[in-house]
């Protein structure tokens, strides 16, 4: 518990998760705002397009989860936080936790922020939170967020260095995944079982059963599992990474 | 010579230099002495172009910095010695900053050679101890073999023996006719290097003179007095109108020379135990001066015992 | 020219052009290596689909052209850079200069690497590089790499932080410019003028009916990055080094 109260203290010291989160909720919600502003007729918005801008948010809660870790390593504190408390592991763990949990707030209020103001500027639209659809699509993101920004800790205490772990993180998640399909023949094989297309999943549906046009909202996951399997499917991803960066952490010099 | 005039910067409300007007004068080395935080490294900036004063100026040999040209081989300077690349080699280090002044090649060996760095110049500099990294530092400030050298606090942080390497460095260039401007948070080392001082502190300018007049006039000389007679030797030395301070069973007496007392003692019959001259050191000098200027005030503490457990000079 | 040398010197002697010249070479390179080996078929492969990875190029690219500034920043060296040479305008324009020319040529040497090693391990496709927009799609990339560079040095002097400079380009490429499609009614109308989509009607197909062809669209993206350029030019000479 003390680890946690120090973890948190240290992370809300410093302005970047503020800003962060500032920065995330204005992206997730103000791309809300603007689709259902500019909707029309034709366009119909539903549950599903309200939450077209998480994408936006969680990469700035993955930028923010590398930053929590590879600052520490860039200021020096890292050794001062290994002075303090010796055992390395329950460091991380209590860093992972307090910046998942962070994640998870910043995505419900995104998610629900995003749903809220959608249902204020379209009000006529059908938006109700009925079908295990429609929730796994709103409350669904603060899990999203939670797990990817484990993963984004995980990356960060690997390689140390905030350039590099927001390279990776950025160009995996939005570069990597969606040229592997452009292989051929197996590429789309290869794409049903990448993370971020399964976390996509749990969001996305299996299918969208509001019966949309896939332009209006995120593009429908081809992932290669169902919703909860697939977030399980991530989450275990983000574990192995995690358990990576601890094993490597307790075996390196600080 | 470098000659400031009015120099003013702010930043937001915080004033850190406020109206300083000073000159250093060719050919010496003039210490640039204050407390922490009193604004030394900003006019250092200011003097080297890298900030931009909020008011007044500053000239090297009456131009702007930044209207130097080729400003390498006018004026020197170290004022962070881990300003380095990390995976960078000692030599590609200055090779770049030679090749921007168009200083030949074969001076960036000299410079290695004159501070000694020659064998680790293919080194990574940032795998250099921080007396390696001054070095490497002073290196670069002696590249453009230039009329003019700054040093921010060279001293920080190194050994007696790179202490003493630097001190003698200044001497050697402000002998080959140089102007050296150097500045530290401590006295003590300023005595021994410089002389001419320019103190600030908070940003103002608290003094411009030679060392030997700031010691003179900054220290207070007194006398100290023992005698089994303490009293009546009180009353003689109240009636000659000096000032008088309880020490123990000693007085302190100061506005009176040590004949003057030994003569008015013999004059009352008072015995003597003892009768000796008390030089204020240094660092009570300049915490006098700064005392009342020195920006973070529960620091003092820290920085009364940092100015005294260097191999303070006591005069 | 000094100045060019100068900078030369800075990029060359440390690790990262290196590091990013070979990440970018090995990505571009090697998705046309795994695209060809994939294809059973070879003569469904075309010029423009061993050459698809040349995004990943324009990643790394974008990186290192961030990181040649804020690095300078982060360590310091930017004012003993501009110490030796006060002329700060100077200073970032070879800057860029020489971050551009690296860019460029790591785009070219990435393009035809990819073009070759795709026409080596699938001999069947036909690959033949043919008119003008032949041409474009592939000695384009040295191209687009070289003003994608200045866009990242712009951005990096203006941000002045790795992590800053490195997530605004990646996030602004990548997901930004994508989304943006997305708005109903205005959002195509928006993406077209959006500087990296420029850069796809450039190198690709500009579809029917574009707002520009394929050589505005450089000088378009082209603008924007002197635009960025200048911004950054005002900047950092008013600010404190």
């Amino acid at each position: 518990m003390t680890l946690l109260a120090v973890e948190r203290m240290k992370l809300l010291t410093t302005r970047s998760p503020w800003w962060c989160a500032a920065l995330a909720l204005a992206l997730t919600i103000g791309f809300a705002a603007l689709m259902a502003a500019t909707a029309d007729a034709r366009v119909p918005v539903t549950v599903g397009a309200s939450q077209f801008g998480y994408t936006f948010g969680m990469v700035v809660v993955m930028v923010m989860a590398a930053l929590a870790i590879t600052t520490e390593y860039r200021f020096g504190t890292m050794r001062a936080t290994f002075l303090a408390a010796p055992n390395r592991t329950p460091v991380l763990f209590a860093k992972t936790a307090v910046v998942a949990l962070v994640a998870g707030v910043i995505g419900e209020v995104a998610a629900f922020g995003s749903w809220g103001i959608t249902k204020l500027l379209a009000p006529n639209a059908d938006l109700a939170l009925q079908t295990p659809y429609e929730w796994r699509a709103v409350a669904g993101v603060g899990l999203v967020y939670a797990v990817a920004a484990v993963l984004a800790v995980g990356v960060g205490a690997l390689v140390r260095q905030s350039a590099g772990a927001i390279s990776i993180l950025l160009i995996w998640s939005f570069l990597v995944e969606s040229l592997v399909q452009l292989i051929p023949r197996v590429g789309d094989d290869i794409h049903r079982w990448l993370p971020f297309t399964m976390a996509d999943k749990l969001i996305t549906g299996d299918p969208d059963p509001s019966g949309r046009d896939v332009v209006y909202g995120p593009p429908p996951s081809d992932a290669a599992l169902g919703p909860w399997p697939a977030l399980l499917y991530f989450a275990g991803v983000a574990a192995l990474v995690f358990a990576a960066a601890v094993v490597t952490t307790n075996r390196r010099d600080a | 010579m470098i000659e400031a005039v009015g120099l003013t910067k702010r930043y937001g409300k915080t004033v850190a230099v406020d109206n300083l007007s000073f000159t250093v004068p060719t050919g010496r080395v003039t210490g640039f002495l204050g407390p922490n935080g009193a604004g030394k490294s900003t006019t250092m900036r200011m003097i080297l172009g890298l900030d931009t004063p909020t008011g007044g100026s500053v000239h090297i040999g009456g131009k702007s910095y930044r209207d130097l040209k080729n400003p390498l081989r006018t004026v020197g300077a170290l004022l962070d010695a881990k300003w380095v690349h990390p995976n960078r080699s000692a030599r590609a280090h200055l090779a770049w900053m030679a090749k921007s002044n168009r200083i030949a090649a074969k001076r960036v060996d000299e410079v290695l050679d004159i501070v000694g760095l020659t064998a680790v110049a293919g080194k990574n500099a940032g795998g250099f101890s921080l007396g390696m990294s001054q070095r490497l530092g002073i290196a670069g400030a002696l590249l453009g073999d230039p009329q003019v050298l700054l040093f921010d606090e060279p001293v920080n942080g190194l050994d007696p023996e790179g202490i003493l390497w630097i001190r003698k460095f200044m001497h050697r260039l402000a002998d080959e006719g140089r102007t050296v401007f150097v500045s530290s948070h401590l006295l003590s080392e300023m005595a021994l290097t410089a002389q001419e001082l320019v103190v600030i502190g908070r940003g103002k300018l608290i003094s411009q003179s030679s060392t030997e007049d700031f010691v003179a006039q900054a220290t207070e000389n007194t006398v100290l007095v023992r005698s089994p007679q303490l009293a009546d030797l009180r009353a003689a030395l109240g009636r000659a109108g000096v000032s008088i301070r309880d020490e123990g069973d000693s007085l302190v007496v100061s506005g009176m020379d040590i004949a003057e007392i030994g003569e008015l003692a013999a004059r009352s019959g008072a015995v003597l135990h003892e009768l000796s001259p008390q030089r204020g050191s240094l660092e009570e000098a300049f915490m006098r001066l700064t005392g009342d200027s020195v920006e973070y005030h529960t620091d003092i503490a820290d920085e009364a015992a940092a100015l005294l457990s260097t191999e303070g000079v006591k005069r | 020219m000094t100045l060019l040398a100068t900078e030369r010197m800075k990029l060359f002697s440390t690790r990262s052009p290196w590091f990013c010249g070979v990440l970018a070479l090995g990505m571009v390179i090697g998705f046309a290596g795994l695209v060809a080996l994939a294809e059973d078929d070879p003569t469904t492969l075309g010029l423009r689909s061993t050459l698809f990875g040349w995004q990943f190029g324009l990643m790394v690219v974008l990186v290192m052209g961030a990181l040649a500034i804020t690095t300078e920043y982060r360590f310091g060296t930017i004012r003993t850079a501009f110490q030796a040479v006060p002329n700060r305008t100077a200073v970032l324009l070879a800057k860029a200069g020489v971050v551009a020319a690296l860019a460029g040529v790591i785009g070219e040497v990435a393009a035809f690497g990819a073009w070759g090693t795709a026409k080596v391990l699938a001999p069947g496709a036909d690959l033949a590089i043919a008119g003008e927009a032949g041409w474009r799609s592939v000695a384009g990339i040295g191209l687009v790499f070289a003003v994608a560079a200045v866009i990242a040095v712009a951005v990096g002097a203006l941000v002045r932080q790795s992590a800053g400079a490195i997530s605004i380009l990646l996030i602004w490429t990548m997901l930004l410019e994508n989304l943006v499609g997305i708005i109903p009614r205005v959002g195509d109308d928006i993406q077209d003028w959006l500087p990296f989509m420029a850069v796809n009607r450039f190198l690709g197909d500009p579809g029917p009916d574009p707002v520009m062809g394929p050589w505005p669209s450089l000088a378009y993206f082209a603008a924007i990055a002197a635009a960025l350029l200048a911004a950054a030019l005002v900047v950092v000479n008013k600010r404190d080094a």
